[in-house]
């Protein structure tokens, strides 16, 4: 097996999907575990062929259910673990990204949406998994999950996405779509040196020594991660635990852990946030859309504005935590807010939490990328609110 | 300035690859921006095979091919199926052993990129010497910028038959007939 360099520095005309794989191995991850599935199927067939050259470990599972665990299971042994699939099984990974929140395990999950429910539609897109996303599995838990509108950030929120899955030892999302995941664009990989890089926070004491508890938290709610092997007592399960790892299946243990799980996340949700804005400060209609859409809503605001309509574009890089305080300040200055997705709803939905102005939908269930028109017919709409 | 370009044929031909090409001559060696996408049929060959190229001077937004600006055509179905979404006064560009056009076809651009092919010992260059024929008539990239991505992305032993196939189309483009 030849070597090959783990960061390909340099510009590239690149598939999204690649992009994302590219973006995993930049951020140091050497295990990926999954079943391949359109339209995320480049991701794992690219990495088959590179995780090698770079000494990692590629594994094709029997599901996604195993894939999942697998991950996890490498992560808890101190590897960058990951893997990638669309709707289907995502739905299979449910379980065990629950078993991941629980346990504190760092893993990211890119899932490249396609139409659902079902097997729907296998090679066209959708965004409708935003709320399975943030809701997936059973239980209290937050989220992260990161929106690519582009094969370049199909790279940059994947390092990211590993960052954020360290800092706070929590499963992270890149959640793409079947177009920005087949869609191929420039894409500049940075030198190894200038790929940012956020250590996963590990203990102190040296192993073998009394003392060191593997779920205690620091102020930042974060334990530091002792990996299984390496000398330190730890025991992983999904059973309420206590600070030692053990099973404390008590109300009180319960609360204490699950509180602390959910506020770990909400406490640094400012940090974690990212949005970009364009062309809100005079705004009188306000767009709010993400990934594929996010592109077509930038036409039909520069349309719009071609037209004298004052629209501007927030396109939401976090979708969890959803930027919901910046959606409150942006909708006190605007008559209405109109929301492309392609879904039923769904952050509509999230964004009516956040302000008593119109919320206007643009709305199809998926198959095909919803183009600027529909988008600025509701801008004019909303212009005369 | 965006130009959409939809080049299309039938699946073995490697207009994809031609698409491919494009893109990253556009975006990597010609200083513009591009979206490539593509889409074809579950067979390895056969079937329908088309690439879409959006290229222009500012990032590209919607990154789809709706009313292609050019059209080329390696298919008669191809033709048949997407010569309506060319838009009025669009680029019209054939292999003309394979394609038919209308009689009332106004303006289009024809070679025999098969047979020039098979002229240099390999038909499956065809789709490289219809790229090279592209490039001279449609002006949208320079010839520099899409040798650089045949560099770029072919292997060693493939490379020298690939600019021999892409010259070819190339220069037969001031002998190409415009037929009114």
């Amino acid at each position: 097996m030849k070597d090959g360099p783990a960061v390909l520095e340099g510009q590239h005309f690149l598939l999204g999907d690649h992009a994302c794989a590219e973006g995993a191995l930049a951020a140091g991850c050497r295990f990926f575990a999954g079943y391949p599935i359109t339209p995320s199927t480049e991701i794992a067939e690219r990495l088959a062929h590179r995780l090698p050259e770079v000494g990692g470990i590629f594994v094709q599972m029997e599901d996604e259910l195993a894939s999942m665990a697998a991950i996890v299971g490498a992560s808890v042994a101190g590897a960058r673990a990951m893997t990638a699939t669309s709707g289907p099984g995502f739905s299979l990974m449910m379980e065990n990204v629950g078993l991941a929140a629980m346990m504190e395990v760092p893993c990211v999950v890119v899932n490249v949406q396609r139409g659902a429910p079902s097997t729907g539609l296998p090679t066209l897109v959708a965004q409708a998994d935003v709320m399975q996303a943030r809701w997936g599995s059973h239980g209290d838990y937050e989220i992260v999950a990161y929106a690519p509108a582009s094969p370049q950030e199909c790279f940059d929120l994947t390092v990211r996405a590993f960052n954020t899955a360290d800092q706070y030892r929590i499963p992270v999302f890149v959640l793409a779509d079947e177009v920005v995941g087949h869609m191929t664009e420039r894409v500049v990989i940075p030198p190894p040196d200038a790929i940012p890089k956020v250590e996963r926070k590990r203990p102190r004491t040296a192993p073998g020594g009394d003392g060191f508890l593997p779920f205690q938290a620091d102020d930042d709610l974060v334990p530091p991660m002792a990996h299984a092997g390496e000398g330190y007592r730890v025991h992983f399960t999904g059973l309420t635990h206590d600070e030692r790892g053990y099973p404390a299946t008590n109300a009180e243990a319960h609360d204490r852990l699950v509180r602390r799980l959910v506020e770990k996340v909400r406490r640094h949700a400012w940090r974690i946030e990212e949005y970009e804005e364009s062309q809100l400060e005079d705004a009188r209609v306000v767009v709010i859309a993400y990934g594929s859409t996010a592109r077509s809503a930038r036409r039909a605001v520069a349309v719009a504005r071609e037209e004298g309509i004052r629209a501007g574009l927030l396109r939401p890089i976090t979708l969890w935590p959803f930027p919901g305080e910046r959606v409150r300040r942006l909708a006190e200055r605007v008559g209405a807010v109109v929301v492309p997705e392609l879904n039923m709803g769904q952050i509509a939905r999230e964004v009516e939490r956040f302000t008593h102005r119109p919320v206007l939908g643009v709305n199809h269930a998926g198959g095909a990328m919803l183009p600027p028109e529909p988008i600025l017919d509701t801008i004019r709409e909303a212009a005369t609110r | 300035m965006r130009r959409e370009v939809r080049l299309a044929g039938y699946g073995g031909q490697g207009i994809i690859l031609i698409g491919l090409l494009l893109g990253k001559a556009a975006a990597l060696h010609d200083g513009k921006e591009a979206v490539f996408t593509q889409s074809y049929g579950p067979e390895a060959r056969g079937g329908a095979s088309n690439a879409d190229v959006v290229i222009a001077d500012a990032p590209v937004d919607y990154p789809l091919v709706t009313r292609p600006d050019c059209l080329v055509v390696m298919f008669q179905e191809a033709y048949e199926r997407h010569r309506p979404g060319l838009v009025e006064g669009g680029l019209l560009v054939l292999d003309q052993d394979l394609v038919r056009p209308d009689p009332g076809e106004g303006a289009f651009h024809a070679i025999p990129a098969t047979r020039l092919a098979e002229g240099l010992g390999k038909k499956i260059v065809a789709n490289v010497v219809m790229l090279g024929f592209f490039t001279a008539v449609s002006g949208l990239v320079r010839r520099e910028a899409v040798e650089a991505a045949l560099r770029s992305t072919l292997a060693p032993r493939l490379l020298e038959l690939n600019l021999r196939a892409f010259a070819t189309g190339y220069d037969y483009a001031p002998h190409a007939r415009e037929a009114a």
